[in-house]
């Protein structure tokens, strides 16, 4: 009963954004106020079934109703409740649906904050993003329906995949998502302004806010997923260049460049068509993010399920939107001319460099990950892109963008030239330098090439955005979230370089074949095997190792990494045990039976791991605090 | 400079830069690419002797051999038409098991025996590496054949 509630509320809500996609578009065009004035109350009624659609699948998850087949297949009644809960977007049917409600939320909240905007604007906005909501119910509706009935019902479920029985992964979904479809608000924006033939500075203060914290979502939605793949994929790696996390990645560069972009439009009504056109690409990213996770045509952790007909249906509202988006950009952006010109060091400059470079990033890995689609499809033979590839390509573009960055953090709008900053940019690249010099003879042993790059680049980049906010902080000028936030997020870039460049110098790691009382020598970390031991968890049972780790004979600590067999689905599943410390991670991993009473161990060190993931939530922050500023919030009266 | 030499030497600046990039990644491309060949590729030479590149197939039942109590193993990669051996040293994914889809990274040694450096985790069991079910439905007349007993894992 409650599902087939949850089903009729989903095609209710499906009317809903029929009506708000209809009156949003037709209502301003030919200026009938009484047809603009029901966009907002479809919104909410939109909002309000989703929300009870979403609430009915909980619901079925939360009280084990295995008649219904999506639940049947996800989820068990030994499963604990937290997963439970999670299960709901634990595989396709529901994802889609949380990402119906998702974005009927970030409508609601654009309808909301929309006061300030000349109607009709706000109207074609929430009008747009009617329009996407159409795809995605339609989507789930025609070809995904979670609440689907099992005839007869069984008695227990076939469990959710035990990969995904985690905290991170239970978070990891919803965050990536609210950042996917929170850049459908700045694509909205784009399209209305198009539309209406008309962007200015004001237009971009009110995109910036939105594209800001959708992006902060999405770093941190890519940051779990990264610390999942770390610790619970079991063998300590932190980004392999997936397809997927490509799918994910592609759009945050687009995105990060978008912010950039739309600060340029904002302070100087500059790159007006550039910035649509980034718009558009970052949520035709998204949703091509989401084609490929859910079509299953490309090979990866994520393609649990693979069915042609779903991926039919988003290639086809891919072209759709994009194409649409694409034509209305062709025929309108020649109207929206930028007329200003900057000098060839002034702050403008570089964000234009930074917008480059960001694209040509996201371009290479583009091509890395369609590559073996595209070999496919040609019949040239079937071929894998590695990070062979993918490292050294993306290292390209990237580590000159970080020097501009450094640099261009100094510079100022317009006419500032950045050689009236010389001496703050010569200082801290000294310092940068020095510190450099420090960690690489000092604090660690040895280095690569790119070492000492890395720490240099990230180093200076730290200090470099320190430098302004605490200029007028000694000179007592006011200091604005905007400024603040901004300078915490390239400072969180920093960081982010820096422990990067720490962990893929000096990380350690050994595959070990122990005995219980044998131990192997990991630089100078001995790992000791000391006892193997049955234990019982709430849906599976385990083999637990127990290691003893120290270094150079002082302890360090006792690790217990597990081996967990699931019973429901069988599956086997390496559990890490790992030591975080504020320096360094010590990882073990158990491997298999080797006969002979050894077992294999996978025994790693990786410094300042912890603050790969820390950087990314910190650089999320600082988004978040930018869009805060006060600024975006006084109500704009065109 | 004037403004239009000066956009124009931006323009070119750009357009340089780009094109550098596009020529370093094909380049890099072509160098790091990892074809897919199956044990029949490999058995009429096909494969490459000095590249690195992707094995597939099914663990044949009874090939798995470990030297007792090292990390060094050695199986037999399959696909029901011709067999080619394969050497590592390592710790296997959960889901590598005989009778099994298996992808393997790694370089043909030239006994003939294949090299891995890397053998392919997969996530779920029942999941078949697209290119492996590929190769063995062609050799197959479109049948997959049927694993016995896939679910039989022992508890620990």
């Amino acid at each position: 009963m409650i599902a087939e509630l949850g089903h009729f509320a989903l095609i209710l809500a499906l009317l809903a954004a029929v009506m708000q996609a209809a009156f949003g578009l037709i209502g301003p065009a030919v200026d009938k106020p009484a047809w603009t004035a029901v966009v907002r109350p479809a919104t909410s009624a939109q909002f309000v079934l989703v929300t009870i659609s979403l609430g009915a699948l909980v619901w079925a998850f939360v009280q084990n109703d295995f008649s219904v087949e999506y639940v049947a297949s996800n989820s068990n009644s030994a499963l604990p409740l937290l997963y439970r809960v999670s299960a709901v977007w634990g595989a396709h049917e529901g994802s889609l649906l949380l990402w119906a409600w998702i974005l009927a939320g970030w409508t609601l909240a654009v309808s909301w904050r929309s006061g300030g905007l000349p109607e009709g604007f706000a109207a074609r906005v929430l009008g747009i993003l009617g329009l996407v909501s159409i795809g995605f119910l339609l989507f789930t509706l025609a070809t995904s329906n979670p609440f689907a009935r099992l005839e007869p019902a069984v008695p227990d479920g076939r469990d959710l995949n035990p990969l995904l029985q985690d905290p991170a992964l239970a978070a990891h979904p919803p965050m990536l998502y609210a950042g996917y479809v929170g850049l459908s608000v700045a694509f909205a924006f784009a399209c209305a302004a198009m539309i209406e033939g008309r962007l200015d500075q004001t237009w971009a203060r009110w995109t910036r806010p939105w594209t800001t914290v959708a992006w902060a979502f999405l770093t941190v939605g890519i940051a779990l997923g990264s610390w999942w793949a770390y610790y619970e994929l079991g063998w300590g790696g932190y980004w392999f260049w997936d397809p997927v996390e490509n799918a994910s990645f592609m759009p945050w560069l687009i995105a990060t460049a978008l912010i950039h972009s739309l600060a340029v439009t904002e302070k100087r009504g500059l790159f007006k068509s550039w910035t649509l056109l980034l718009a558009i690409l970052a949520f035709s990213l998204s949703l091509l993010g989401t084609f490929l996770v859910r079509s299953g045509v490309l090979v990866s952790v994520h393609s649990f399920a693979a069915d042609p007909a779903r991926g039919m249906f988003i290639l086809i509202f891919l072209v759709m939107i994009i194409g649409g988006a694409l034509t209305l950009y062709a025929w309108r952006a020649p109207l929206l001319r930028s007329e200003a010109g900057f000098e060839f060091t002034s702050r403008e400059s570089f964000l234009l460099f930074n917008n480059i470079l960001l694209v040509v990033a996201a371009a290479v890995i583009f091509a890395g990950t369609m590559a073996p689609l595209i070999s496919d499809a040609l019949g040239l033979g079937t071929l894998s892109v590695g990070r062979q590839y993918f490292d050294p390509v993306f290292l390209l573009p990237t580590l000159p963008l970080l020097a501009l960055a450094a640099v261009g953090l100094h510079s100022g709008w317009k006419r500032g030239r950045v050689s009236d900053r010389r001496a703050a940019i010569l200082w801290t690249l000294l310092a940068a330098v020095l510190v450099t010099l420090l960690l690489v003879l000092g604090v660690w042993e040895g280095a690569k090439i790119l070492t000492p790059v890395g720490f240099a680049l990230g180093v200076w980049l730290i200090l470099s955005s320190l430098v302004d906010p605490i200029d007028r902080w000694r000179r007592k000028l006011t200091l604005t979230p905007a400024l603040l936030g901004m300078a915490l997020a390239h400072a969180s870039l920093g960081v982010f370089v820096v422990s990067i460049t720490a962990v893929e110098t000096y990380t350690r790691e050994r595959d070990l074949a122990l005995a219980v009382g044998e131990a192997g020598q990991v630089g100078e970390f001995e790992y000791r095997l000391t006892g193997l031991s049955g234990v019982e968890g709430p849906n599976y049972d385990a083999l637990r190792g127990e290691v003893v780790v120290t270094e150079g004979g002082k302890p360090v600590g006792v690790l217990y990494p597990e081996k967990r067999n699931y019973w429901v689905q069988r599956q086997v599943m390496t559990e890490a045990g790992i030591d975080m410390q504020w320096t360094r991670d010590v990882f073990v991993a158990l491997g298999e039976d080797l006969g002979a009473g050894r077992w294999s161990v996978r025994a790693q060190v990786r410094p300042l791991i912890n603050y790969v993931w820390f950087a990314a939530v910190l650089m999320a922050l600082g988004g978040i605090w930018a869009a805060c500023d006060r600024r975006y919030r006084r109500e704009p009266r065109a | 400079m004037t403004p239009r030499q000066r956009r124009v030497t931006l323009v070119v600046g750009i357009l340089v830069g780009v094109s550098a990039a596009v020529a370093l990644a094909v380049r890099a491309m072509n160098e790091n690419v990892m074809f897919f060949f199956d044990p029949t590729q490999v058995a009429s030479g096909e494969a490459p002797i000095d590249k690195r590149f992707r094995l597939g197939g099914m663990v044949r039942p009874g090939t798995v051999v470990r030297e007792p109590g090292t990390l060094e193993m050695r199986f037999v990669v399959t696909d029901f038409q011709k067999d080619v051996s394969v050497k590592y040293s390592g710790i296997v994914p959960d889901l590598f098991r005989e009778n099994q889809g298996v992808v393997a990274h790694g370089r043909l040694g030239a006994d003939g025996t294949f090299v891995a450096d890397e053998i392919l985790a997969k996530h779920d069991e029942n999941y078949m590496p697209p290119e492996v079910a590929r190769a063995i439905k062609e050799k197959h007349g479109g049948v997959m054949p049927v694993n016995p007993d896939v679910r039989s894992v022992p508890r620990t």
